[in-house]
C-alpha cells in the first residue's frame, strides 16, 4: 500500500524498508502476545488465573511463552529491523540479498509459532531462557548463522577505511549470539548433567542478554544516537575501553545466578569479581553517552526518540548499578530466588531494551510505512504509561524480595510469605495493567499511521513529538 | 578491510571460548571424578513411596504400571520428571538448598555436587525462583494422598498456596491418572537417597 512511498524515501537503494516494516509489525506482534501471556500468568498468584483448568494455557507454560516471546519475538525482530537499518546506512552497502532477508523474516517468525506451540503443547526444554522446544533449536541456530551471512557481507564488503563502533558490536554479536545459543541449548539438554550443567546454564542464562542483547542494543545506540542528535560521540577512547571491557568481562560471569549452589566455590568467586568489573566497564559507557548529550539535553524533551533511549540508558546504569551490589554474596543469601531478581529482569529486558526499541520504533516506523505519526500526543502517553508501568513494577518487585528473602531467612511459615506478598503482587498486577494501556495506544498508533494519509515522497521522520 | 572486520569476529570467539573455560569447562573438570548414574542405577533403589503408591491407589497403579519393579520404577520417574519440565514446575520450586539463610532448617542438608551427578539431571533443575518452597528434600515429606490432593487443587492442603490445580492429570472420577502418578513418584523421589545411607 506504501510500497511506492517506501522505495522512493531517501537511502531505499541501500535499505530494504519495506523488510524492516514486517520486522517491526512482527516485533509489535510478538509484545502482544508476550503481554499478554504475563498479565495471564500474573492473575495465577491472586489465584484468578483466566484460563484455569486448561492444559495448554496452563500458567507454568504460558510463563515460558512471555519470556521467550520477550526475548526471540520482540526485542530479537525489533533489534533485526534496527541493524537492517543501521548496517546498510553505515557501510553504503546492501544487505547480501533481500530475498534471503524475506527468507529468513518468514523463517523467524515461522519458529516463533512452533516455539509458542511447543511450549504450550509441553515440549518445553528446562534451560531458563532456553524453553524453546528441543526440534526448533536447530532451525534458529541455523535462521542464525543465516541471518549473520545475510548482515556481514555489506560490512566486509564495505570500502571505509574503519569501522565504526556500532559495527564492532553487530559483528561481536554475530560471532557470540550462535556460539551461546548452540552451548546453551545442547551442552546441559544432551551432555553435561547436573552441578557442572548449572554452570553452563547459568553462562546461557547470563549470555543470552549479555552477548546478543546487549550488543546488538549498544550498537544500535551508537547509531541512533548521534544520527538523532546529528552530533558525533563525545569520545573514541571510551568507546573502545567500553567495548573491550564489555567483551572481555561479560562471558566470564555466568555461576553468579547460583551462588551458594554446589556449584565450585572458585567460580562462584571468579563470576563476582567478573560481574562488579563489568559494571565499572559499563559506566565508561554511559559517561560517553551522557557527555554526549551535553549541550543538547533539550532534544529530551523535544525528540521523543531520544527521550526514549535516555531513559533506557538511565536504567541501564541503575540495573548495573544494582548488578554490582546484588551479585555479593551478602545480598544473595537475602534476594536470591525472590522477586527482586523478576524486577530485575524486567528492568534489563523491558526497561532498557523494550525503551530502546520503542525509541526505534518512533524513529524508523513512519519511514517504514511512510508516514508521519498520526497522533505524536498518543505517543507520549504511551511513553509516560511505559515508563510509569515498569518503574512502579520495578520498585514493587525489588521491595517484594526483600520482605520474602527476610521471612524466609526468619523461618516464618511459608504462607507467610504468600500472605505478606498478596499486596505486592496486585501492585505488579496493576502495574503490568498501566504498561498493557500504553501499549495498547501504542499499537493502535502504529496501526492508524500506517493506515494513514501519504506525505510527500522525499519525507524522512526525525522522531519529534508532542 | 576485511582483516579489521575479521578483528571482531574473532574476539568474539575467543572471548567466549576464555569464559566458557572458566566458568563452564572448569566446573566441569573439577567434578570430573563423581561417577554419573544412569536411571538404570538410580532405579535400583525403589522409593517406600512408590511402593506405596501401589497401595494406595490399587487400581489405578495395577493399569496405569502393573506391580513394583524396578523397570517401573525407571519408567515412572523418567517420564514424572518431563511433566515436571513440560509445566516448568522449576520456575516456582528450586531444587538445591544453599548453606544460608537458614535454608538447612528449612529444608533439611546444605545440597552437595554428587547429589545431581546422575541422568535425572539432564537437564539440572535447580530453578531460579522460589514462589513455592524447594523440593530437593521433598521425599516422604508428605504423603502420597498429600501429593496427589495437592496436585489436584492445592489449596485443599495448603491454604494460602497459589499453586495451579492440575486437574488434567487426573481422569473424570478425580482418580490419577498414569501422570499424577508418575509426577508423585518423581517429587517423592526428591531428596530420597538421603534416607537410603
Amino acid at each position: 500500500m506504501s510500497e511506492s512511498v517506501a522505495s522512493a524515501a531517501p537511502g531505499a537503494r541501500l535499505v530494504n524498508l519495506e523488510l524492516v516494516k514486517w520486522h517491526l509489525v512482527a516485533s509489535a506482534a510478538f509484545l502482544a502476545v508476550s503481554l499478554v501471556g504475563g498479565l495471564a500468568y500474573a492473575f495465577q498468584f491472586h489465584n484468578l488465573y483466566p484460563f484455569e483448568g486448561i492444559e495448554l494455557l496452563s500458567p507454568g507454560r504460558v510463563r515460558m511463552v512471555h519470556t521467550n516471546m520477550a526475548a526471540y519475538g520482540f526485542i530479537a525482530n525489533a533489534f533485526i529491523a534496527g541493524i537492517l537499518f543501521a548496517i546498510p546506512r553505515l557501510t553504503r552497502q546492501p544487505i547480501l540479498s533481500d530475498a534471503l532477508g524475506w527468507f529468513i523474516f518468514g523463517a523467524w517468525q515461522l519458529f516463533m509459532v512452533l516455539t509458542i506451540l511447543g511450549l504450550l503443547g509441553g515440549y518445553a526444554q528446562a534451560i531458563e531462557w532456553g524453553e524453546t522446544p528441543i526440534f526448533v533449536d536447530p532451525l534458529i541456530l541455523v535462521g542464525l548463522v543465516l541471518l549473520v551471512v545475510n548482515m556481514s557481507v555489506p560490512i566486509f564488503k564495505s570500502a571505509e577505511t574503519g569501522l565504526y563502533v556500532s559495527l564492532w558490536y553487530f559483528l561481536a554479536a554475530f560471532g557470540w549470539t550462535g556460539l551461546v545459543y548452540f552451548m546453551g541449548n545442547y551442552v546441559p539438554q544432551f551432555w553435561v548433567p547436573g552441578t557442572a550443567g548449572a554452570a553452563i546454564t547459568g553462562l546461557f542464562i547470563h549470555d543470552l542478554v549479555g552477548l546478543f542483547v546487549t550488543p546488538l542494543g549498544w550498537g544500535l545506540m551508537y547509531f541512533f544516537v548521534p544520527l538523532l542528535l546529528r552530533k558525533p560521540i563525545w569520545s573514541h577512547a571510551l568507546s573502545l575501553i567500553g567495548f573491550w571491557g564489555i567483551a572481555f568481562f561479560y562471558p566470564m560471569q555466568g555461576v553468579h545466578h547460583f551462588l551458594f549452589s554446589p556449584i565450585p566455590m572458585y567460580a562462584q568467586y571468579g563470576a563476582v569479581v567478573a560481574t562488579i568489573a563489568i559494571e565499572a566497564v559499563v559506566f565508561t559507557v554511559l559517561v560517553n553517552f551522557f557527555a554526549t548529550l551535553h549541550g543538547r539535553s533539550d532534544a529530551v524533551r523535544s525528540n521523543l526518540a531520544i527521550r526514549w533511549f535516555y531513559t533506557g540508558m538511565v536504567m541501564y546504569g541503575i540495573t548495573c548499578l544494582q548488578c554490582a551490589f546484588q551479585v555479593t554474596l551478602t545480598f544473595q543469601k537475602i534476594i536470591h530466588f525472590t522477586d527482586w531478581v523478576v524486577g530485575h529482569a524486567h528492568m534489563v529486558m523491558f526497561g532498557v531494551f523494550g525503551f530502546w526499541i520503542f525509541g526505534m520504533f518512533v524513529e524508523l516506523w513512519p519511514r517504514a510505512v511512510g508516514h508521519r505519526w498520526a497522533h505524536p500526543r498518543l505517543l507520549t502517553a504511551h511513553y509516560w504509561l511505559t515508563f510509569t508501568g515498569l518503574t512502579l513494577m520495578v520498585i514493587d518487585l525489588t521491595a517484594a524480595g526483600l520482605v520474602q528473602g527476610y521471612l524466609w531467612a526468619n523461618l516464618a511459615p511459608w504462607a507467610e510469605s504468600l500472605i505478606a506478598s498478596a499486596p505486592f503482587w496486585w501492585t505488579r498486577s496493576l502495574a503490568g495493567l498501566i504498561i498493557i494501556a500504553g501499549q495498547v495506544l501504542f499499537l493502535w498508533e502504529l496501526w492508524v499511521t500506517a493506515r494513514g494519509p501519504v506525505v510527500g515522497a522525499e519525507f524522512a521522520a526525525v522522531g519529534e513529538a508532542a | 578491510m576485511e582483516r579489521f572486520g575479521t578483528t571482531f569476529l574473532v574476539a568474539a570467539v575467543l572471548t567466549f571460548l576464555l569464559g566458557f573455560f572458566l566458568q563452564g569447562v572448569m566446573p566441569v573438570l573439577t567434578l570430573r571424578k563423581v561417577p554419573t548414574q544412569t536411571l538404570e542405577e538410580i532405579a535400583q533403589h525403589v522409593t517406600p513411596q512408590f511402593e506405596q503408591l501401589a497401595v494406595d491407589y490399587p487400581g489405578e497403579f495395577a493399569r496405569h504400571f502393573g506391580t513394583v519393579s524396578a523397570q517401573l520404577f525407571a519408567e515412572a520417574l523418567d517420564l514424572g520428571r518431563d511433566l515436571y519440565i513440560a509445566e516448568a514446575c522449576w520456575h516456582c520450586h528450586s531444587q538445591f538448598v544453599r548453606p544460608v539463610s537458614n535454608e538447612d532448617i528449612r529444608f533439611g542438608s546444605v545440597s552437595t555436587p554428587h547429589e545431581y551427578q546422575n541422568e535425572m539431571n539432564l537437564p539440572h533443575l535447580f530453578g531460579t525462583r522460589r514462589i513455592g518452597p524447594d523440593l530437593i528434600r521433598e521425599a516422604g515429606r508428605h504423603s502420597n494422598d498429600w501429593q496427589m490432593a495437592h496436585l489436584y487443587d492445592p489449596r485443599s492442603v495448603a491454604p494460602y498456596s497459589i499453586m495451579p490445580g492440575y486437574v488434567w492429570y487426573f481422569d473424570e472420577d478425580r482418580r490419577p491418572t498414569r501422570e499424577a502418578l508418575a509426577l508423585v513418584t518423581y517429587v517423592q523421589w526428591l531428596g530420597s537417597w538421603e534416607k537410603q545411607r
